[in-house]
C-alpha cells in the first residue's frame, strides 16, 4: 500500500517544526473541525468506526460519547505512556510528527467538550518530550492551543507530563493516578475515566496512535476512512515489529493483510536458515501464535478468532533457535517486576510463575508443575483490577497449552544436566512429593 | 530460590512485620519552611510544574525528578525539599520515589545506562549486553561513582535491539565491541556514539518516505 496516512513522509526534514507541518496541510483538519459543531465532528469519528489503538481496540467514538454533557470540568489524557514490551509505534509519531498529536488532541476535546488536556508520556522518552514541549511551544504561540482557539469559542490547555518509568502507569486508571501524583495503583472500574476519571471528572483517555488519526479522520472523512480495511476493523495501523527478523521496525499497514505479509515481506522474516517458532502478534501480553497461524489476517477480529489479540499492535517474532521456557521466563520476571501489588493474584501469581519456571529451567520441576503453573493463571485471569495479571497469565499459558512436550523436554533435559539420570533432587518439595508418590505406588514406601 | 533476599525474623522479607505500631510516635508532619533551606532554583522549578495543574500534589513526579537531578538522588534531604515547597509529608513522597523505576532511593552512579532486557532486547542479546556494560564499567577505578549501570524493561525501541539508554539517549543496536567507547564517551562528556543514536534514524517503512 501507498497511501500512507501518519506515516507519510514521515522522515522529512523538520516534520517536527510547525512551518513544514503547516506547508502540508497542518491544522487544517482543526480549522475545519471548528467550523463545524462538536456533534458533527464526533460524528465523523463514529462513522469512522476507528478502534483504539493503544490495546482494547475500543471504538474511539463511542468513548467519546460516553463523556456526559454539561459544564462541568472535563479532561482528555492522551496515553503515551508506550510501555508494552515489543511496541515503539508511538514513539516514532511523537518524535517525528509532534504537531499531528497535538492537532488531533485539539480535535478531539472539540468533540468531547474537554478544556483541559494532558499528555502522560513516559520518563524514558526524554527526546520524544522534548519534540513534544517544542511543538507544543509553537502551537500554543500560533493560536492552536490556548484561549478560544482560532477566534473560536473552544479553549484548550495542555501540558505535557512526564512519568518515571512504570509499566503499569499504561494503564488507563494506573495512570490516572499517577498523574495525580500518586503510585500508578490501578482503580476498580466502574465507575469508568468517562463518569469519573482525572481529579473525579468525566475524562477521555486516547493512544497517541488514535489520537493522531484524528486529523486524517476529518481531513478524508469519517465514511473514506471506513471504506480502508477491513468491515470490523477500520483503517491503517502501525505496526511495531521486532524479535528475530531481519528488517525490525515500524510499518503502516492497511488493517486486515495476512500477517505472513507483514512478518515476511515488510520485515523480511528471521534470519536465513530459521523458522518462525512462535509469534506475539499484539505486544508480550498477547497469547503467542505459531507457524501454522501466519495467514491469519492482521485485524483485530481475526485475531481474537484465533485466540489472540491485536493489542498494541506490537508484532515479536521468536524463530526455532530460542527455547521456549527462556521466552515464558523472561516474559513472567517482567510482569513480575511491573506488577504494582494491589492484587493479591497477580502480585503472588506473577511470583509464583516465575518460581515454578525457574525450576523447570533447572531440571527440578516435574510435568505435574506444568499443571499447576497453567491453573495458576487459570486463576489470575478476571479477578485483578486491572489486567496486567491477565497479560502474563495469557501468553504463558497459551505457551504451556502450544508447547507443552517442548516443555516436559526442557525438564527432563535439565534434569539429566544437573542432577543426572536418577530420579528427583530432594530439596525441592513438589518433585519429591511427586517422587515418593510415585514410590509408594511401587510399594517401597509405607503409606 | 533467592537466596540472595535478606531475611529478618521467622524468615520474613520484611523488617519488623512482628512489631506493633508506634502508636505514640508524632504524626509525619510537612518540613517547616524556616529549617528547611531549599535551593532557589530548584524551588523555582517545582512551583512552575505545581502551576501547570488544577491539583497542585499532579507535580509530584517533575518535582522529584527534577530534585533528582540536583541531588544525584531522591536522598531523605532531597524528598525533604519537595516535602517543603509542596506541601506534602515527606512519607507521601517518599512512598512514590519507590514506585517508579527512574527516580533512584539509593545513591547510584552519576550517568544512567539502562540497558533494555525485555524480551525484543534478549532475543538479539542483551543479556550478554548488560553483562559486558556491567563488567566495563565495574573494572574502571571510578566507575561506581561515574555509571549506574542496570537493566531496565521494555524501553521502546525493540527496532534498535538490543539497545541502551544512556542519560535518556537511546542508542543501539550495540554489539559487544561497542561498550568500551560507549563508556568513553560517557566518561568524556561526548555525545553517546553518534552513529547509533535513534534519534538519527529513518523509518524502517520504506514506502513512508516518496
Amino acid at each position: 500500500m501507498s497511501d500512507k496516512l501518519l506515516f507519510k513522509d514521515i522522515d522529512e526534514p523538520g516534520l517536527n517544526t510547525l512551518g513544514v507541518y503547516e506547508a502540508r496541510g497542518g491544522y487544517e483538519s482543526l480549522r475545519k473541525a471548528l467550523r463545524m459543531t462538536p456533534e458533527e465532528v464526533l460524528k465523523e469519528l463514529e462513522t469512522s468506526a476507528i478502534r483504539g489503538r493503544g490495546g482494547a481496540g475500543f471504538a474511539m467514538g463511542k468513548k467519546v460519547s460516553f463523556l456526559p454533557k454539561g459544564t462541568m470540568d472535563k479532561y482528555l489524557v492522551c496515553n503515551a505512556d508506550e510501555s508494552e514490551p515489543g511496541t515503539f509505534k508511538d514513539r516514532e509519531l511523537m518524535q517525528k510528527s509532534p504537531h499531528m498529536l497535538i492537532e488531533g488532541i485539539a480535535i478531539a476535546s472539540y468533540a468531547a467538550g474537554t478544556n483541559r488536556s494532558f499528555i502522560y508520556i513516559r520518563g524514558e522518552y526524554v527526546f520524544q518530550a522534548d519534540m513534544l514541549d517544542a511543538a507544543l511551544a509553537e502551537a500554543r504561540d500560533a493560536g492552536y492551543v490556548g484561549e478560544r482557539i482560532l477566534g473560536s469559542e473552544h479553549s484548550l490547555s495542555l501540558v505535557v507530563h512526564r512519568g518515571a518509568g512504570a509499566y503499569i502507569c499504561g494503564e488507563e486508571t494506573g495512570l490516572l493516578d499517577s498523574l495525580e501524583g500518586r503510585r500508578g495503583n490501578p482503580r476498580l472500574k466502574p465507575p469508568f475515566p468517562a463518569v469519573q476519571g482525572l481529579y473525579q471528572g468525566p475524562t477521555l483517555i486516547n493512544n497517541v496512535e488514535t489520537l493522531a488519526t484524528v486529523p486524517t479522520i476529518m481531513r478524508i472523512g469519517g465514511a473514506e476512512y471506513a471504506k480502508l480495511g477491513v468491515e470490523t476493523s477500520t483503517g491503517t495501523k502501525l505496526v511495531s515489529i521486532s524479535g528475530q527478523v531481519q528488517r525490525p521496525g515500524n510499518y503502516e499497514i492497511e488493517l486486515g493483510i495476512p500477517s505472513r505479509e507483514i512478518i515476511y515481506g515488510l520485515a523480511g522474516g528471521p534470519p536465513p536458515g530459521r523458522e518462525v517458532k512462535c509469534w506475539f502478534p499484539g505486544g508480550s501480553s498477547a497469547p503467542v501464535l505459531t507457524a501454522d497461524d501466519l495467514d491469519v489476517p492482521y485485524d483485530f477480529d481475526s485475531l481474537a478468532a484465533v485466540g489472540s489479540m491485536l493489542g498494541s499492535g506490537a508484532i515479536i517474532v521468536v524463530d526455532d533457535s530460542t527455547p521456549i521456557v527462556d521466552v515464558a521466563i523472561k516474559l513472567a520476571k517482567f510482569y513480575r517486576h511491573e506488577s504494582c501489588g494491589k492484587c493479591t493474584p497477580c502480585r503472588e501469581g506473577t511470583n509464583w510463575t516465575v518460581k515454578m519456571l525457574e525450576r523447570i529451567d533447572s531440571g527440578e520441576a516435574t510435568p505435574m508443575d506444568l499443571d499447576i503453573m497453567a491453573s495458576v493463571q487459570e486463576h489470575i485471569i478476571g479477578n485483578c483490577l486491572c489486567v496486567l495479571g491477565d497479560a502474563m497469565a495469557m501468553p504463558i499459558g497459551s505457551m504451556i497449552a502450544k508447547f507443552r512436550p517442548e516443555f516436559e523436554a526442557h525438564i527432563e533435559a535439565a534434569r539429566a544436566r544437573n542432577y543426572g539420570e536418577i530420579a528427583s533432587p530432594a530439596d525441592s518439595t513438589d518433585s519429591a512429593v511427586a517422587s515418593d508418590l510415585a514410590l509408594v505406588a511401587q510399594g517401597a514406601i509405607d503409606a | 530460590m533467592d537466596k540472595g533476599v535478606p531475611r529478618y525474623a521467622h524468615g520474613s522479607r520484611v523488617p519488623g512485620w512482628d512489631m506493633p505500631a508506634d502508636l505514640e510516635k508524632d504524626p509525619a508532619r510537612i518540613p517547616d519552611a524556616e529549617t528547611t533551606p531549599v535551593p532557589a532554583e530548584l524551588r523555582a522549578e517545582i512551583e512552575a510544574h505545581m502551576a501547570l495543574y488544577p491539583e497542585t500534589r499532579s507535580a509530584t513526579l517533575p518535582a522529584l525528578e527534577a530534585a533528582q537531578r540536583v541531588h544525584g538522588w531522591c536522598s531523605p534531604e532531597a524528598i525533604e525539599q519537595v516535602a517543603c515547597v509542596m506541601g506534602l509529608t515527606p512519607a507521601d513522597l517518599a512512598a512514590v520515589a519507590t514506585f517508579y523505576d527512574m527516580l533512584d532511593t539509593e545513591p547510584v552512579g552519576r550517568h544512567s545506562v539502562y540497558v533494555c532486557t525485555n524480551i525484543s532486547c534478549s532475543l538479539c542479546g542483551a543479556d550478554a549486553l548488560l553483562a559486558a556494560i556491567e563488567d566495563a564499567a565495574n573494572e574502571a577505578p571510578d566507575g561506581e561513582a561515574l555509571f549506574n549501570v542496570r537493566s531496565f524493561e521494555c524501553l521502546g525501541a525493540c527496532d534498535i535491539a538490543p539497545m541502551a539508554s544512556v542519560d535518556g539517549v537511546y542508542v543501539g543496536p550495540l554489539s559487544l565491541e561497542d561498550v568500551p567507547a560507549l563508556l568513553e564517551d560517557v566518561r568524556a562528556g561526548r555525545p553517546v556514539l553518534p552513529e547509533k543514536q535513534l534519534a538519527k534514524r529513518a523509518c524502517a517503512d520504506t514506502e513512508a518516505n516518496g
